[in-house]
């Protein structure tokens, strides 16, 4: 699974990778993680507001901090 | 800048009855709350009337309650109705709009879509790169700031309805016309060339269906974020009115800030202009120079300046307009906060 956190560095795009971080480990899910900083590679996604979460290619969250019960549920754990 | 992207809490249980519950209560203790002060304040404590400290006392105990209240209630509403928009729908209802209706609907939308500055930039870049005109983004940009609900809630609590309206009304005349100006001047050639070449993708993100517990949750999460962000402002900024109203003489601002020095209104846009200010901390301050003679179009003026523009917004902006456009954009706006300083002046 590859997740990626589209942020332009505020404070909730970092908290967001943290939290993604988190639901792995308690998961136990195996992904690769990245965070797009360049706003170019952010607009490819037609997302305009972060941060955003983007799992395989596709944006689920944008805008705002989801819960990380929320995360969890998108990458597949319980 | 303050207001800033919602946070989720995870917290779904909660019904929709509490939320009622809650709000007639809080009307129950906004309707005798100025009795209550008063009982405490005369009744138990016995300060004297003509004292300089009770009436400081008084005004500190009576507006931060009720400021409160009705921030709380607002916010909460507010932050139900922001669940019904979004950045994507705004775009997608402004695309193809001709230039006037363009600039009327971006103003108007600009006020209950969910926006912080931080975004400003992918946000700018996503308009621009759907065909919406220059002047129609800007409309947005200029509306969505200036326009704040918490200023509009301190304004209604501590001005009345009528100030309220008149600042809503304004802010959104300067950010149609603002917006309709830049769009007729055409400007596209200050925008960084890279932003046209940009090839944005479709937004492609699963809609889910948002319930209305969801909007509810919307609303609580509105009321965390915001009120945990500006309560400190609050209570300083009413606590600042209080020694004013208590201490600073009548008339005092009146040679200052009052309608015959109508230099004042020039002056304080363009202090407030690159000032950041919490609209939060600041309108009780402004009530309380109001109060001592300093006229309501040169307060509402100073406001607008203070809360509309910024300089670490246009420093954000920086990154995909270039420098002529973005003084051409202050000073548009900073024009209009004047002629609407200037206006109210006269009028009132």
């Amino acid at each position: 699974m590859n997740i990626e956190i589209l942020g332009t560095g505020c404070a909730k795009c970092n908290k967001l990778e943290d939290m993604v971080k988190l639901a792995i480990q308690e998961t136990g899910i195996k992904a690769e993680i990245g965070h797009v900083h360049d706003i170019k590679k952010i607009m490819e996604y037609g997302v305009m507001t972060t941060p955003a979460l983007v799992i395989d290619g596709k944006v689920k969250v944008a805008g705002k901090l989801p819960s990380l019960a929320d995360i969890k549920q998108m990458i597949g754990g319980k | 800048m303050a207001e800033c992207c919602a946070t989720d809490n995870g917290n779904k249980k909660k019904t929709y009855y509490i939320p009622s519950l809650l709000i007639s209560f809080a009307v129950l203790i906004y309707i005798f709350l100025e009795q209550g002060v008063d009982f405490l304040i005369y009744g138990i404590l016995k300060l004297d009337k003509s004292a300089h400290l009770t009436e400081t006392i008084r005004f500190f105990l009576y507006e931060t309650p009720k400021v409160f209240i009705l921030l709380t209630v607002i916010v909460f509403v507010v932050g139900i109705i922001r669940s019904f928009f979004s950045p994507e729908k705004t775009r997608k209802a402004l695309e193809g709009k001709p230039l006037f209706i363009g600039n009327v609907m971006a103003s108007t939308l600009g006020i209950v879509t969910p926006f912080c500055s931080c975004s400003a930039i992918p946000l700018f870049i996503g308009f621009v790169e759907s065909g919406i005109p220059l002047g129609v983004t800007f409309s947005f940009l200029i509306a969505a700031p200036m326009i704040n609900e918490v200023a509009l809630v301190l304004l209604f609590g501590l001005f009345g309805w009528k100030t309220a309206l008149l600042y809503a009304s304004t802010g959104l005349l300067i950010a149609i016309t603002s917006g309709w100006v830049i769009g007729r001047l055409k400007l596209e050639r200050f925008v960084e060339e890279w932003v046209y070449e940009i090839k944005a993708g479709d937004f492609q993100m699963e809609e889910r269906k948002v319930t209305f517990n969801d909007r509810i949750q919307a609303g609580y999460t509105a009321v965390v974020d915001i009120v945990s962000k500006v309560w400190i402002y609050i209570v300083a900024g009413i606590a600042v009115g209080a020694a004013v109203h208590g201490y600073v003489p009548e008339n005092f601002m009146a040679s200052l800030m009052g309608k015959g020095a109508w230099w004042s209104v020039p002056l304080v846009v363009l202090i407030g202009l690159p000032l950041y200010s919490n609209a939060a901390g600041f309108i009780p301050i402004l009530q309380a120079l109001l109060e001592k003679g300093a006229a309501l179009g040169t307060a509402l003026a100073f406001m607008m300046s203070v809360i509309g523009l910024s300089l670490p917004e246009m420093i954000i902006l920086k990154k995909v307009i270039k420098l002529p456009l973005i003084i051409i954009f202050a000073s548009i706006v900073a024009v209009g906060i004047m002629i609407v300083g200037f206006i109210f002046n006269w009028i009132y």
